[in-house]
């Protein structure tokens, strides 16, 4: 208990330090902001605003993407130039093959599914008694850890040997009830994969569901009242108005479930590891790199993992472009 | 919305709290706001039985799983091992005992979590504070400070949100450990999680920045205040919710990652955090099962307490940059 304390104490002592250093620079810059002399003054402002964030994404960001562009045209230990034979590595390879094809349906899978089920889930529960409450629990998954989450579905996937326990996974359980054979769901591929994204899709939903909830109730009541006296059932009403009017959120929606999808690293790492051909780029990126030292592999693995997530930034800088232009 | 002044006269605060009246007002509030019975008549037919029974249905699939490990966390590990949780309706049982051996037993077979919460605190708090200062900065130049080319800037950090972390891990880790030398310790993993933070920090604080109208800042301007004085009299006062709501955000962002501290941290009790930890009692699953429910529980508490007690100012921070146009 003592070591606890002194370790405790030591710990916060070096958080305070950290973070009294931290208001000392802002603040001597902001000073020194405000007693600039008259001449060059904004000019000087300016750049003493944008200075910290600016040279931490270019140290940070802007740098390392270079280089590690860079650094996937050289071999293992970034020694040689090897020109593309990493990317050819990566797609001549069945195991990264695999891995490619399982992001490919992960970011097929993971948006769609997200999206339709907190779309459904908005609209079912919208106005109802209890909303709030209702809310709350599918959302609540997206305060979770990943790897929190990893652990929560391994106990729901848990299998045990046919006659020799009693089931303590809750769907094997199920299976076992209704006289089925208990399945190894983690480990039989092809399938495993589709078991890991519905532990992505139990997070993400909660967020298409809020959002979506809130551009729902921005839908003007008066349309709606309109559309039904025009004689609409219920689903032409939703699928005429309310889709419409919500386009621009289930884009957003869309894309931000999309991309971390793609980036998606957590889950893998905690309930396979990558194993049994579950493995995904970003994962994969992480093995080569880190686990066996091949930085050119793994520097190609995140080149082409920032190629796929490029068509979804560009998208987006045209949409937001595009509103600025309105505003 | 139900004001409808013509003007766009809202400040940033006022909107957020439109927004937030959005969301929580109850149906009978809310509707004496948008048009009365109209509103309930549509309500009438719009629900069915089928809508309300899947919507239980989502719900109750939806909870189950994390229910089901609380459960399991409070049995002791001789039934976690043997049965289902779902047990404890037969043979109910109560025990503290998982969670006192994975937070106070110290050595090195066992989970030491105690030591590993401190560093996630020690971790998390600093690296949300970070962000958030710099990019309320950041977000004001590019807001109100006019200069050639911001708009090219504004989208180019826009852009870089998208740069997968993966990219920047082996350059920055080069950095850290063989110009700075500080691989392997809390500053190292507090600058990862400012520069990874700041590109969606700057986006989302935009928003609102930007939304405060001309005016107010032009008023301040013309007493004489230059912008450091706007930025601490004006800006700051007036974007605290937003604040606030994005720190949340951030915090339990950087207290749920792995993959950063993974690489940043040096894996070692003296920095890593929890999730860190967990993920290593995951990776042999098959020893440690007994005390993972518990374990796993430990990690959520934090973001559990922040989501129920914060969850309006979390929605919030979600909604910022999203519903807008």
């Amino acid at each position: 208990m003592a070591d606890f304390l002194s370790d405790f104490a030591e710990k916060f002592g070096l958080m305070f330090l950290g973070l009294a250093a931290f208001a000392v620079v802002v603040g001597v810059l902001l000073f020194l902001a405000d007693r600039a002399p008259k001449r060059g003054r904004d000019v000087l402002q300016l750049l003493i605003f944008l200075l910290p964030a600016g040279i931490l994404l270019t140290v940070g960001l802007i740098y390392p993407a270079v280089n590690t562009t860079v650094l996937s045209f050289f071999n293992r230990n970034s020694q040689e130039f090897v020109g593309f034979d990493n990317f050819v590595w990566m797609f001549t390879q069945p195991s990264i093959q695999i891995t490619l094809i399982n992001t490919l349906i992960w970011v097929a899978l993971v948006p769609t599914l997200s999206t339709i089920f907190g779309l459904a889930y908005a609209v079912f529960i919208d106005k109802s008694k209890g909303e709030k409450v209702l809310k709350s629990l599918v959302f609540m998954p997206m305060a979770i850890s990943f790897v929190g989450a990893g652990i929560i579905w391994r106990f729901m996937y848990e299998y045990r040997a046919e006659g020799f326990s009693e089931q303590i996974g809750v769907l094997n359980q199920i299976i076992v009830w209704v006289g089925g054979e208990p399945q190894q769901f983690l480990q039989n591929s092809p399938w495993n994969t589709f078991f890991l994204i519905i532990v992505m899709v139990w997070i993400q939903t909660g967020f298409a569901m809020v959002l979506l909830s809130a551009a729902i109730k921005g839908v003007p009541v008066e349309i709606i009242e309109a559309s039904r006296l025009d004689g609409a059932n219920p689903w032409q009403t939703f699928w005429n108005v309310t889709v419409p009017g919500i386009r621009s959120t289930l884009v957003v929606v869309v894309t931000t479930i999309s991309i971390a999808t793609l980036k998606v690293f957590d889950i893998v790492r905690a309930m396979t590891g990558g194993n049994f051909d579950t493995s995904v780029v970003a994962n994969e990126m992480y093995t080569q790199a880190f686990n066996r030292g091949e930085f050119g592999q793994g520097s190609a693995l995140a080149v082409v993992l920032f190629v796929m997530v490029l068509p979804i930034v560009v998208y987006n800088v045209r949409i937001m472009r595009k509103q600025k232009e309105i505003r | 919305m139900s004001t409808s002044s013509g003007t766009n006269a809202g400040t940033s605060t006022d909107k957020v709290q439109k927004a937030e009246t959005k969301l929580d007002k109850p149906l009978g509030q809310r509707n004496k706001a948008t048009g009365g019975g109209k509103a309930k008549r549509v309500k009438q037919r719009l629900t069915s039985r089928w809508a309300t029974f899947a919507a239980i249905v989502i719900a109750v699939v939806w909870t189950i799983p994390t229910f089901g490990l609380l459960v399991s966390s409070i049995r002791t590990p001789e039934e976690i091992r043997t049965t289902g949780w779902w047990n404890i309706f037969v043979s109910p049982s109560f025990t503290l005992e998982n969670y006192a051996e994975v937070l106070t037993v110290s050595g090195a077979s066992s989970a030491n979590l105690g030591q590993y919460f401190v560093n996630s605190l020690v971790i998390a708090i600093p690296a949300a504070l970070f962000p958030i200062a710099l990019a309320t900065m950041a977000a004001y130049a590019f807001a109100w400070i006019k200069f050639k080319g911001s708009g090219a800037l504004f989208v180019l950090v826009f852009a870089l949100q998208i740069v997968p972390l993966q990219m920047a891990l082996v350059p920055l880790l080069q950095i850290f450990s063989g110009v700075l030398g500080i691989s392997g310790t809390f500053p190292a993993v507090w600058i990862a999680h400012t520069i990874f933070g700041l590109p969606l920090c700057i986006f989302l604080l935009h928003n609102f920045i930007s939304e405060i109208p001309g005016e107010v800042v032009e008023a301040a301007r013309v007493d004489g205040a230059n912008h450091t004085q706007i930025f601490f009299r004006v800006i700051i006062p007036l974007s605290l919710p937003a604040l606030a709501s994005i720190g949340i955000f951030q915090f339990l962002w950087v207290w749920n990652d792995l993959l950063v501290a993974l690489v940043f941290s040096g894996g070692t009790a003296d920095v890593a955090p929890l999730t860190q930890r967990l993920a290593e009692l995951v990776g042999n699953f098959g020893r440690n099962t007994e005390r993972l429910p518990a374990a796993a529980f430990i990690s959520l508490i934090i973001p559990l307490i922040v989501f129920f007690s914060l969850q309006r100012y979390f929605v919030r921070g979600l909604l910022a940059g999203s519903t807008k146009g």
